[in-house]
Formats: structure tokens, sequence, C-alpha cells
């Protein structure tokens, strides 16, 4: 009796279980991160089809393929997708794999919760999508849902999205739970707040951001819900409510909630060009301060995105300032960037590319953003193709080039084997051209006066709208090489070393360990108060 | 270990942040208030002026609509009005539930531009209260106003906005 509770006791600790459970039930780090990312790559392969929808629709003018109906269900579950479904669960992913192994901690401070945290997220876009099967279709009211659109004009499903929106949150709010934990009590006797690397600053910063944030979102759902099934009036005129208070709600979540998507990216290419630079990051310090002043500022900038909404003179300038203020800490940290490379000793494999892609497209981006924070500019600018084209560069080459430099980064040390070079580069350049094709005539269309959120358009934009289709199509389709390349990698690559890469010696703990990382890392942590070997 | 601690700590910011998402909703309602802002107009108001201040002349638009599919007749006895500043006006409303049904209303007041909306004073308006109004039956109510002399020069015309809103529903079981 005792012999066979003894060998199941042994079992547990050799390694994974076989088959659903070991997913099911894991509690591991590093099958949670593989969970997420995996989640997270289906994900984008569902909002992206629709995505292929909306530029299939928007192909040439007039109503081709969707009805509008249908095109706003499009629209808004994309978005939605995106947001929650893609780069939020990406980065925790990358979190839950990655911030153990920086720190030298054997796992996440709380791994039931974080089990739970990832196995809720497919229930809530499980409710989320059902409501495509329903009557009245899903969400349509796009992904800012703004009452009383989504109230008093929603379809009956919204309910179901508010609840898939609790869902969401509450994952969130576990995952930064666990984070904060994680990073505040594990890490290895030595490694000071000011020692650690920076990717698990930037998720230190992002998840109390997270915490912030999350439960603001969920009690904007809750008045909706209350609005809608009990007769209250929080955006509703007719009781003394305001709709214009739910978008005063709804931004001070959303704002920070689009750092939220970006700040780890920060710390993500910060580890990739010091490594194929060969250099230490350039100005370590400020570029902690530079992530902490950005996520400050966040809290203070709301508005910006409702200048037309209406609002006093002074009301207008404040956010206008402190929307541009915010330049002043990204600034900072493209010049380091920029240094880091500079003198470095570069070669260009494929997170490299994804890594400078980053720098330089993430700035335009973010210039167009400088635009849009111009109050008297805004009025032109607001609700055209010009803001779909900012937000795009910073989310799609900015916050996705980065997860995908950063699985390709990071590949070799979960798998033990070498991706595709050939493949990946080629992956890297479809993707860069085409993300271009894509997003860049959409300034020009949005400056010229397309409005976004429309199934038709007027026949001067046509030909851009065509280009835009092209680059959408050919984005889309270069993403499944970037899924061959991972299965080709996964089943048929060449095995590789411990430190993967030539430049990371001496960037991080996680290049100490064996590729593939065992399945228990740092069971004794280790100690960083004596002096390093591999320097 | 700090961990029990740290989860707590954090535990207890996402609840205050969750009960700081509907704070926000009295914080808009008091920082609208002070500002004036939104055109949110307050409640009945009973104000004296400095003597001092010049009165001066001013054009008042009355503007009538109906919320949705609100099928009541609503209109101002004239759509706008010469007046001048400090003195008391009477404007008259009339109401005609059209339909077969007995129903309750609300009439949701706005003054534009926005910033002119806190020297709009209203010592009594329908706004303050629902009506009830039975089948075909009809009503003209008041709305007495002063505009503060002291409002600023650059306006030199407000328009006073009311939406009628169904509120049968809301207001059946009373």
């Amino acid at each position: 009796m005792s012999a066979v509770i003894e060998s199941h006791h042994d079992d547990h600790h050799h390694g994974p279980a076989k088959g659903f459970s070991r997913w099911l039930y894991t509690t591991n780090h590093k099958d949670i991160g593989s969970l997420y990312l995996w989640f997270s790559f289906i994900m984008l392969f569902v909002g992206g089809a629709m995505a292929m929808v909306i530029r299939a629709e928007l192909f040439e003018p007039g109503s081709q393929i969707v009805s509008p109906e249908f095109y706003n269900q499009m629209v808004t579950n994309h978005g939605l997708i995106m947001v929650f479904g893609v780069i939020m669960p990406a980065f925790v992913g990358l979190a839950n794999w990655m911030i153990p192994m920086q720190i030298g901690a054997p796992d996440m401070a709380l791994p039931r919760l974080n089990n739970l945290s990832f196995w809720i997220l497919p229930a809530a876009f499980g409710v989320l999508l059902s409501t495509f099967l329903m009557e009245g279709g899903a969400p349509n009211f796009g992904w800012t849902f703004y009452a009383p659109l989504s109230t008093e004009y929603a379809p009956p499903t919204v309910t179901f999205f508010i609840f898939s929106v609790h869902i969401m949150g509450a994952s969130s709010i576990m995952g930064s739970i666990n984070i904060i934990t994680t990073i505040l009590n594990m890490r290895a006797p030595g490694m000071t707040l000011m020692k650690m690397p920076l990717f698990v600053w930037s998720w230190l910063i992002t998840a109390y951001l997270l915490i912030a944030v999350m439960p603001v979102l969920a009690g904007a759902v809750t008045m909706m819900l209350m609005d809608i099934h009990f007769g209250t009036s929080f955006f509703n005129a007719a009781g003394g409510g305001d709709p214009v208070l739910f978008q005063h709600v709804f931004w001070f979540f959303g704002h920070p909630e689009v750092y939220i998507m970006i700040l780890p990216a920060f710390g993500i290419i910060s580890h990739i060009i010091e490594t194929f630079s060969r250099k230490p990051i350039f100005g370590y310090s400020s570029m902690v301060y530079a992530i902490a002043s950005i996520a400050l500022l966040s809290f203070v900038v709301w508005a910006h995105h409702m200048f037309t909404v209406g609002m006093p003179i002074a009301g207008e300038l404040f956010f206008m300032y402190s929307t541009m203020l915010i330049a002043i800490p990204t600034g900072v940290k493209v010049f380091n960037w920029l240094s880091t490379m500079f003198r470095g000793s570069l070669t260009f494999e494929t997170p490299m590319l994804f890594a400078i892609a980053f720098v330089a497209l993430f700035t335009i981006g973010g210039l167009s953003g400088l635009m849009l924070a111009i109050a008297p500019a805004d009025f032109q600018y607001h609700d055209t193709y010009f803001v779909v084209a900012h937000f795009h560069y910073v989310l799609v080459p900015g916050a996705l080039f980065s997860i995908v430099a950063a699985v390709y980064y990071w590949l070799p040390k979960w798998t033990g084997y070498m991706y595709d070079e050939v493949l990946g580069k080629t992956h890297f350049w479809l993707s860069f051209i085409s993300v271009n094709l894509t997003f860049f005539p959409m300034h020009f269309v949005g400056l010229a006066g397309m409005p976004r959120r429309i199934p038709d358009y007027a026949m001067q934009f046509a030909d851009y709208n065509m280009i835009v289709s092209v680059g959408a199509f050919l984005f889309g389709l270069s993403q499944l090489l970037f899924l061959f390349n991972v299965l080709k990698c996964v089943y048929y690559g060449k095995s590789a070393t411990a430190e993967v890469w030539e430049g990371a010696k001496g960037k991080g703990l996680e290049w100490t360990v064996d590729s593939p990382a065992p399945y228990h890392t740092f069971e004794t942590s280790p100690d960083l108060t004596k002096p390093q070997t591999n320097s | 270990m700090g961990q029990t601690k740290n989860v707590f700590r954090l535990l207890l910011l996402t609840f205050g942040m969750f009960g700081f998402g509907f704070a926000l909703v009295p914080l808009y309602d008091i920082f609208c208030d002070i500002t004036g802002l939104n055109g949110k107009v307050s409640g009945p108001t009973f104000v004296s002026y400095d003597e001092e201040l010049q009165p001066r002349s001013m054009k008042v638009t009355f503007v009538t609509l109906n919320n949705k599919n609100m099928p009541w007749s609503f209109k101002a006895d004239s759509p706008q009005m010469q007046i001048e500043t400090g003195k008391d006006y009477l404007m008259n409303f009339t109401f005609t539930n059209t339909t077969l049904e007995p129903m309750v209303a609300q009439a949701i007041p706005s003054v534009s531009p926005g910033r002119g909306a806190k020297y709009f004073h209203k010592t009594e308006c329908f706004c303050f209260e629902q009506q009830y109004l039975a089948a075909g039956e009809s009503i003209t109510i008041p709305v007495k106003f002063i505009i503060d002399p002291e409002i600023p020069d650059d306006i030199s015309s407000l328009a006073l906005g009311y939406t009628l809103f169904d509120v049968t529903e809301q207001f059946a079981y009373k």
C-alpha cells in the first residue's frame, strides 16, 4: 500500500503527468505559460480571420460580402479578441515562463491561482464567441462599448458580453496578484529591485496597472448590467444619469489599458537589443524610471479620447499637455535602445529584426499619437482611419511584433530546439512589408476624412483601401508561416545550447539553465550575492 | 514571509479600485455641478444679485425634443424670447399624451453653450418631477427662470433644451 503511494509521489516529482489532465491540473509555471501562449496564438487566428472579413468587405466600395450588421459584429469582436484574447494573454504567458526563471525562483508564488486564472480565460471567450450563434447576433457596439449604444440599443447578447468581460477581468487580476507577489517575494538572494531584468520590471509595473484599472472596467460593465436589467440610470439620461459618464469611466480604464499592452513589450525589446548588440542595455535605471513615469502619467490623460465630446478649454489644455508629456519618457526609451545598438557588434537574427522593426514602427505610431493629442487638430482626426492607423501601428508592429520577437528569442530555451532561421527571416520580411502596406495608407484616407467603423465608403478612398486589403491578406497569410516555423522547431528543430545566442552570455539567469529548460528550475535559488563566474 | 500580507494588500487594492469605479459617479456629478460642465443645470434656485450689475439684453431659445419613440406632443409656447438678465421670466410648455394609454414622462434639461449653464437659474420647472397624463390628456406647465447678470459678456444667447423621455415602465408601480 505504502509502495503504491510512494511511486505516485515519485512520478509527480519526475516530470509532467501524461495526457490532457496534465494541462488541466498543472500548477507548473512553464506549462501554464505554454497554455497562455497557445491560447493567444489560437485567438490571433480567430481575431485575424475577423480582420480578413473586414478587409474583404472594404476591398471595394459598396456592400460586398457581409451585411452592415455583421460587419459591426466583426469590428467589435476583432477588437475585443485582439486586446483581451491575444496581446494580454500572450504577455501573461511570457511572464509565466520567464519571470520565475529570470529572478531565480522555482515557480510562481501562487501556483493554483495561476492554474485558475488561465482556465477561466477559454471560458470567457467561449461565452463571448457563443453570442454569434444567438438570436440578435454578437455584440456590435465596438470594443469601446459606449453607452447608450451598448445599453439601450444593444442586442440582447450584451449580457453575455458583460459576463465574459467580468471573467476576463478576474483572470487578469488574479494573474497580476500572482506576478507581483512572485516578484516581490521570490527573488534570488542578491537580486535587488534595481538589478532585476527589465522584462521583470516592466511586468511589475504592468501588473500594478492591471490591478488598478481592471476593477474599474468591472465596475463600468456592472453599471451597464444594472442599467439594462435592474432599472438603474447610471448612463440613462431619463433617470438623471449621463452617457458621457460612461466614457469617463471607460477611458479611466482604457488609457492605462493601452499601456498594459505595451509596457511588457518595452522589457522584451530591451533584452533582445542588448543580446544582439552584445552590450549591456544603455541607461538601465532611466529605463526603469521611464516605464514607471509612463505608467503614472497614464492615469491623468484619459480624456484625450474624448476631446470632441465637449469639455471646457482648460480641460482640453490639461489633457493635451499631459498627453504630450508622455512623449518624454517614451523618447528616453527609444534613445536608450538606439544607444545600446550604437557601436554594438550587431547581428540580425530574427528576434533582432523584429526588435529593430519594433523601435522604428512603434515610433511612427507614437508620432501619430502626438498628432492626435493636439486638441484642436483632433477634431479633424477623431473617429477617422487616422486613429485606426495610429493604434494599429502601436499594437501590431508594436505589441504584436514584440511578442513574436520574444517567441523567436526564447523558443530555443523553451523547446530545446532552434527554429528555422531562413523561415524566420522570410516571416519577418513578409510581415514587415505587409504590415506597412496595411496600415500606412490608412493615415492618408483618415486625413482625407474616411470614417472608421463603416462598412462602405466614398469612391475617392477606393484605391488606398484596395492596397490596404491586399496588405492585410498578405499579413494574415504570413502569420501561418510563423505557426509553421514554431511547429517545425518543436518537431524537427536542431538542438540548441544552454546559452542559445552568442550574445546571451551574462544576460540573465534564464541562459544559465539547460535548453530545454528542465520542468523544475532553481529549486534551490542561485546566490547572486557571490561574484558571478559567467561574465 | 510577507507573501500573505502582499496578497492581502493587492486584494484590498482590487476591491478599493472596484469601489472607486462607482465613486466616479457621484464625483462626476459634483464636478459637473461645480463647473457647470455638460450643460447640466441644478435644481430650483432662489438667488439675489448684486443690484449694481447692469442688466443686459439676451436671447433665450427653447428647444423641445422627444427621445427615441416617445409619442407625446411637447412644445414651448414660443420658440424664443428676448430677455434682460436679473429679471424673472416665464415660458409655458404644453404636453399632450397622444396615445390611448396613461403614461409617465420625464423632461431632462440641458443648456447650451455648456458654460452658460450655471448662470441659468430655474426657480420653477416641470423637469424637477415626472408628468403623469391619462390617455389623450393635455397639460400646460410654466418654467420660471432668471439669467444671472454675472454671465460672461461673450455669451449673447442661450438655448434651453428639453428632451422628453418615456419613463412609464419605471414609474408604473407608483
